[in-house]
């Protein structure tokens, strides 16, 4: 392995034995598969994928909570399977919404003695923890029973603990899960002055935000049913799609009109449609700008009335949709695990 | 957020030294045991559940015995029966079922995935267990002197001193153990715990000399640490000695030495075990598979 690289995975697989009934077969569950994957030191890396795509099995395979059942991964030098203790003192991990510490300890107290897990020395980790709480604007609720903060206050405690240890490799999955705006923007600016600081920091963020993917992630890999599906720079990845022009259009009830009828206009490559509560958005990808005239006359046919008509620049959700054949979250309304 | 000032980005710089071994072990165990003696003092349905509950129990056996014209060392026995019970609750509801809501909480990953031992967890978990119950066992002795009386002749302090450390190190001991079998079997290890609460009170002898149980049903139950540390704390603190005792002094340190052992290396065991297949199966460190 490079020395740049503070992750690396090579053929990564994970399977999953599903417990039932005894009578039953146990039934697997490929939660990853022929996972290939580097990220340079210093890199802010993004895993982009819908619920259940494998990406949380990733991290806990990274993070070593879980054996890979094929090929191997390793983090910062070391194989996450064969040596976790070699690992384990430069990584650590933040979950969205997760409820760790405990509610009787203040947030200082609870940050405390994760630190001490660590080995960061006691004077050290309580300046510290003043100094994070101050930045992510949670300075004046540190005496504050943790159990008595709002979920967005518990999340930017969390957030702290993750980076109160120093890791040289850092693992956020979904950390803006049910933040609001502000809190939201204040831990993606906060992500970006840690990595800033230090050069040889690494990040991995997991996501299905696509919008924060591409706001902060230097590379990101698209990741559905366990499989990476593309690895690139969100530009790169967005190129892709360049050569055809995207239309979001939202229409009244749809009347009947099905995706697949969309698809089989000429010219279209890709159509996903998502409901709204005023009707349906839907997302189509044009060879020409020309075919636009026989969606519409396609609408008129089925008395479905557009509502709002846009061209638009690619994004990292048309990447997906253009990789799976489907919305993000239409993949996640299909029943993933 | 505000931009951030010079104090902030310091402390977005490296640390120049972080603990590791013998070190990190014994702040881990300081730091796990923080939220026992600490946080739970905040809580104040202690006083109800560890207090209260057990002072009814006391009071009711003072009175059973008195109508009985008991010898008046039994309320003795009661009262420090009363104390005890506080560390076998704590054991059998607190630090048994800790590590399986530590997993439901999302903290068991968290220390798992840390550079710490899980037996350094472990070990604080019951230090600062037993250190806050600690507290409770000695409100409640103290209430048994004040409220029936109860005198105490200490015939070796040293004695005492060691049957107590071995019988809370075999006791702790065991509830590690079973931390990590509540952990492995959840619910129907909940199931036994429930199961086990009211016999283990009367074979172990909280209310009464275990003296006055058939042998081997006291020598069944010498098995759990509080059989024999209550018997030879009894010796040691009422002037009746050896008079109500099940074994001597001398024969329950031994085997509340043994028992330490064989728990505390057990739960290593265990815990080893239950680390493994936490990786394995991935089926430890969450409940959905």
């Amino acid at each position: 392995m490079s020395a740049s690289l503070a992750i690396e995975t090579k053929d990564l697989g994970r399977i999953y034995k599903l417990r039932g009934s005894k009578k039953e077969t146990r039934k697997e569950l490929i939660a990853l598969q022929d996972v290939n994957l580097t990220v340079e030191r210093g890199e802010l890396f993004g895993l982009l994928g819908p619920n259940g795509a494998g990406k949380t099995t990733l991290i806990k395979v990274l993070t070593t909570l879980l054996s890979p059942t094929s090929g191997w991964a390793r983090v910062a030098g070391a194989d996450v399977h064969a040596e976790p203790e070699a690992v384990r003192p430069r990584i650590n991990m933040v979950s969205g919404g997760e409820s760790s510490g405990y509610g009787l300890l203040t947030v200082k107290e609870n940050l405390w003695m994760f630190s001490q897990f660590y080995g960061v020395p006691s004077k050290e980790a309580n300046e510290r923890i003043e100094a994070l709480l101050e930045m992510v604007g949670l300075k004046d609720r540190m005496h504050t029973k943790s159990s008595d903060l709002s979920t967005g206050l518990r999340q930017k405690m969390n957030i702290v603990r993750g980076f109160l240890t120093e890791p040289e490799v850092l693992f956020l999955d979904e950390p803006t899960l049910g933040l609001d705006v502000g809190a939201m923007r204040d831990v993606r600016r906060f992500i970006l002055d840690w990595l800033k600081a230090d050069k040889e920091r690494t990040l991995l963020l997991t996501t299905h935000y696509m919008a924060e993917a591409d706001e902060l992630c230097d590379r990101v890999a698209i990741i559905n049913k366990g499989r990476v599906l593309a690895c690139d720079r969100p530009s790169v990845l967005k190129q892709r799609l360049q050569k055809d022009a995207l239309f979001e259009i939202e229409v009244s009830p749809l009347n009947g009109l099905t995706q697949q009828m969309l698809v089989d206009q000429a010219e279209v490559t890709k159509a996903a449609i998502s409901e709204t509560e005023k009707g349906a958005k839907l997302s189509l990808s044009l060879v020409e700008e020309s075919a636009l005239a026989r969606i519409i006359n396609l609408f008129t046919q089925k008395d479905v009335k557009v509502m709002n008509l846009n061209k638009r620049e690619p994004t990292l959700e048309d990447v997906f949709v253009d990789l799976v054949g489907r919305s993000m979250a239409e993949e996640e309304s299909n029943g993933q695990p | 957020m505000d931009s951030p000032n010079p104090r902030s980005l310091a402390a977005l710089r490296p640390y120049t030294h972080k603990n590791t071994g013998w070190r990190l072990f014994v702040s881990t165990i300081l730091a796990r045991a923080y939220p026992r003696i600490i946080g739970q003092q905040r809580e104040v349905s202690w006083l109800v559940f560890d207090l209260i509950m057990p002072m009814l129990a006391v009071i009711a056996y003072v009175f059973v015995y008195r109508a009985l014209n008991a010898p008046e060392e039994y309320i003795g026995f009661v009262v420090m029966g009363g104390a005890m019970t506080a560390f076998w609750m704590n054991i059998l509801w607190s630090m048994s079922s800790q590590l399986y809501w530590e997993k439901e909480q999302g903290n068991l990953a968290l220390y798992i995935m840390a550079p710490n031992s899980m037996m350094a967890i472990l070990l604080g978990m019951a230090l600062g267990g037993m250190l806050a119950t600690a507290l409770r066992a000695l409100v409640v002795t103290l209430l048994g002197i004040f409220l029936f009386g109860v005198t105490y002749a200490v015939s070796s302090y040293v004695q005492l001193f060691l049957v107590f450390m071995l019988a809370m190190v075999a006791l702790y001991g065991m509830g590690m153990m079973m931390a990590s079998a509540f952990l492995l079997f959840g619910r129907e290890a909940w199931h036994m715990a429930n199961l086990a609460q009211e016999p283990i009170f009367l074979a172990s002898g909280f209310y009464f000399p275990i003296k006055s149980l058939p042998f081997w049903v006291a020598a069944g139950a010498s098995i759990i640490p509080l059989t024999l540390g209550m018997d030879a704390m009894r010796q040691l603190v009422f002037a009746t000695g050896f008079q109500f005792g099940f074994l001597t002094v001398q024969t329950e340190i031994i085997i509340l030495a043994v028992l330490s052992v064989v728990f505390v290396v057990t739960a290593k065991v265990m815990l080893g075990y239950i680390e493994k297949i936490a990786v394995r199966e991935g089926r430890i460190t969450e409940s959905r598979r």
